[in-house]
């Protein structure tokens, strides 16, 4: 079934797999990380024990989806030499020192305060405790700064030399490598992303359980606190993710285009085309649904003003715009959805309905999972509308892959649609296992679990303190 | 090349090779303990043994991704070479990692279905170590390099040498693990290792004795580094240390002793790594790319050269507390 496509492709359809798998783990976990901060601070500040319950609650299902991120991240770490070990040799000097820093900082992180975290408070007291996780939501957080860093410097390049080997080396100081035009809008909305991915995660199993029973007080406290983070975060990403739109226009223009789906460039203002079919081989929208100057209007704020369209470039520098045009409609899709259910529930909580509501919690199930689709529909669209660059205007896709053998890289391909589909499939099996269970006081655990120290899938650890707790 | 360069440089190849030292040690034990997994009765056995190790695996295996972003980040060269010569091995390898890393935690949480979980950890381990070996042997027999680009094809790491290299650390790792559940363990657990180690200290020392007469074979540099005076008289010594090594592990399995077997096969793989450290040494990539042909510029090297000074040693007094912590006889249930 291989024989007609090429190394290059698998390689790429291999790599987008394994990172694509390995992305979902760490936008859940970076939310929930902070979700536990929050839960823990405020269970300090109230003494209310609903917050404790809580804690224990998410803090299992934290330590798997943490565990699979770290044990998927550590493939990525290799994967860019089998699979890019041109663009590794060339990038490497400005990119693998920023990487190097990410596993550092995640080792320091996890070394020092996750085994503390882990731990139980019962070993260190209480204060000490919630400083170790906000230092765990803190180590997420800077370990997501590092990779935005990296993969923000493979769209807008900046602070670079080229040195006698056609390597990108720094050309002086690493201030503008790290902090490069597009890093801090595409670390803020993809850290709101996360944020958002656990909150409609959270509020999924609180309503789950607000259908079976509407008294249970961690359900309702839960479903409560992601209702909030969906009503005013939604509005938030929604104005970062426009600013970031905009910011991408001014560096990478024709991924907006492709995003937008102009072939043609509009001199009058451009439209905002809904839906339609783009296809790069016509170099046109078919069957295309638009309101007329809105598309300037947003990415202008004026809705006379001229944009370009992707004629005005070379034709072998469009991204594949199906894709690109596709995957952020169902992002934007969904965060409007996301939206939605925000204000609904902000109408439930005026009408004193949160917890009666059973179409509310149907709806947020419904949207559980939507931060995930949403989350990777965002990824792809920054990362193909990149193509055909790995570092943007300066190194192509189809001279950035590895001297690899089509049949080597579709036998790998294969293997790992196997293992991750059996081995990250049974964890997520027993995450859903355990969220089916309704939040309550001490939770019951699984009897023969060896004690652990921290480390890298640190699960089972926790089952240890809650066990000792008991 | 001025003297800054060389000497961040060597100071990096100092630091990726005690990173890949540090893993190859503590990953080797609890990768030994899953090759010889099926050989432990289920239950209490496999229970104790699994929990030796509960407290310390994961965190062995960082050394893992800080060797290889190490290696991307400091020479991208030679991890843009070595990497796809050896591509379906650190494909098999990781895919075993991750076989067995999940298995160890779902084997105590689907009680139902332990017995798949154990077959996957041992397949997942046997593998890991397998392709290790090989990789190091593929690395040893040299690969093909052209314009700073792997050359070969992607078979080309098969070779009856690179098969003898995968089973030796296959071996070897087993070697690791039964001393280690020697030192950790006891009652049945304890008799079980102390049976398994004496073959496998003697297989060690024969595929050892094998891969070290096998080298020098492989090319001429090879021989000349080991075999030429006046470096004869320094790498001769190798083979002398390893013989002490060898017969006081013996004795000390003999005389019943808990701690010194494990020791003294910790001894064994360090002269090993000596070795191959004479047979590389500068090269990265043998006789095609030195450590400074890989390295990438200085300031790069620098700048994580800060973070890696301040955080290894950190890294180093937290697993050293680790194993503080959970010193002494493991329990069914986990360290007393």
């Amino acid at each position: 079934m291989f024989e007609n496509l090429d190394a290059v492709i698998l390689a790429r359809t291999q790599f987008a797999f394994t990172v694509s798998f390995h992305f979902i783990f760490p936008a859940f976990s970076i939310g929930t990380a902070s979700y536990l901060m929050v839960l823990e601070g405020l269970w300090l500040k109230t003494g209310n024990g609903v917050y404790a319950n809580l804690y224990r609650y998410w803090i299992k299902i934290f330590a798997i989806a943490f565990g699979m991120g770290v044990v998927s991240g550590v493939v990525m770490s290799y994967q860019f030499g089998t699979n890019w070990s041109v663009f590794s040799t060339k990038a490497g000097p400005v990119i693998g020192p920023l990487m190097a820093y990410e596993v550092l900082t995640a080792f320091f992180l996890e070394a020092g305060f996750l085994g503390v975290m882990l731990f139980g408070m019962n070993k260190v007291g209480k204060r000490l405790h919630f400083f170790a996780t906000c230092m765990v939501a803190l180590g997420t957080l800077i370990s997501a700064t590092w990779i935005i860093s990296v993969n923000s410097w493979m769209q807008t390049p900046t602070g670079y030399a080229i040195n006698e080997r056609g390597q990108f080396v720094p050309a002086g100081s690493w201030l503008p490598i790290i902090f490069n035009p597009s890093f801090p809008y595409r670390l803020v909305h993809t850290v709101i992303g996360a944020y958002l991915t656990t909150a409609m995660v959270v509020g999924a199993v609180g309503a789950w359980h607000l259908l079976r029973d509407r008294a249970n007080p961690g359900a309702r406290k839960m479903f409560s606190m992601a209702m909030w983070m969906a009503a005013l975060l939604t509005p938030i990403q929604i104005f970062v993710g426009d600013a970031h739109g905009l910011n991408t226009l001014e560096h990478q223009p024709a991924k907006v285009l492709a995003m937008e789906g102009h072939y043609e460039p509009s001199p009058n203002g451009a439209s905002l085309i809904l839906f339609g079919l783009p296809s790069n081989e016509t170099a046109e929208v078919h069957y295309k649904i638009e309101v007329p100057h809105l598309g300037s209007l947003i990415l202008k704020h004026d809705p006379n003003a001229p944009l370009p369209g992707l004629s005005d470039f070379p034709r072998d520098q469009w991204p594949p715009v199906p894709i690109v045009f596709w995957s952020f409609r169902i992002m934007v899709g969904l965060g409007f959805a996301m939206l939605g259910l925000g204000l609904w529930s902000l109408l439930a909580r005026w009408r004193g309905a949160l917890y009666d509501w059973s179409w509310l919690h149907r709806a947020s199930i419904a949207l559980g999972p939507s931060g995930f689709v949403a989350v990777l529909a965002g990824w792809v669209t920054t990362e193909v509308g990149r193509q055909p660059f790995t570092v943007y205007g300066l190194l192509r896709t189809s001279e950035s892959h590895s001297p690899l053998d089509a049949a080597a890289v579709a036998t790998s391909l294969i293997a790992f649609i196997v293992v991750y589909f059996s081995a990250f499939g049974a964890g997520t099996y027993y995450m859903l296992r355990m969220m089916a269970k309704p939040p309550q006081a001490g939770e019951p655990e699984p009897p023969k679990i060896p004690q652990r120290a921290a480390g890298i899938t640190p699960a089972a650890a926790v089952a240890t303190s809650t066990e000792r707790k008991a | 090349m001025n003297m800054a360069d060389i000497d961040l440089t060597t100071i990096w190849a100092g630091i990726i090779g005690f990173a890949v030292f540090a893993y190859v040690v503590m990953d080797g034990f609890d990768l030994g303990i899953g090759i010889l997994f099926p050989t432990f009765s289920v239950g209490e056995e496999r229970d104790q043994s699994m929990n030796s190790i509960a407290p310390v695996w994961d965190g062995n295996e960082t050394w893992l991704v800080l060797g290889g972003g190490g290696l991307f980040a400091a020479f991208p060269l030679a991890y843009a070479i070595i990497l796809p010569a050896t591509y379906p091995l650190i494909i098999a390898m990781l895919l075993g990692l991750v076989f067995r890393g999940v298995a160890f935690e779902f084997r105590w949480r689907d009680p139902r279905h332990r017995a798949f979980w154990d077959v996957a950890f041992s397949l997942g381990s046997v593998l890991a170590a397998f392709t290790q070996g090989m990789t190091l042997g593929a690395i040893l027999q040299g690969v093909h390099v052209e314009n700073d680009a792997y050359a070969g094809g992607w078979l080309d790491w098969l070779s009856p040498f690179s098969l003898l290299t995968g089973a030796a650390v296959v071996v070897g790792y087993a070697l690791l693990g039964a001393t280690w559940l020697i030192w950790k363990t006891e009652g049945s657990t304890q008799q079980r290792a102390r049976r398994l180690a004496l073959p496998l200290g003697v297989a060690t020392l024969l595929v050892l004795g094998a891969v070290s007469a096998a080298t020098p074979f492989l090319t001429y540099d090879y021989w000349r580094r080991w075999f030429a005076m006046p470096g004869v008289l320094l790498t001769a010594q190798v083979p002398l240390l390893v013989a002490i090594c060898a017969v006081t592990f013996f004795w000390s399995l003999k005389r019943g002793a808990e701690r010194l077997p494990f020791m003294t096969a910790l001894g064994l793989f360090f002269l090993g790594f000596v070795g191959l450290g004479i047979s590389i040494y500068p090269y990265v990539v043998p006789r095609a790319v030195t450590i400074w042909d890989a390295a990438a510029p200085p300031q790069s090297q620098l700048f994580m050269l800060v973070g890696a000074a301040v955080i290894i040693p950190i890294i180093l007094a937290y697993t050293g507390w680790a194993y503080w912590v959970f010193r002494g006889k493991v329990g069914t249930h986990g360290y007393h």
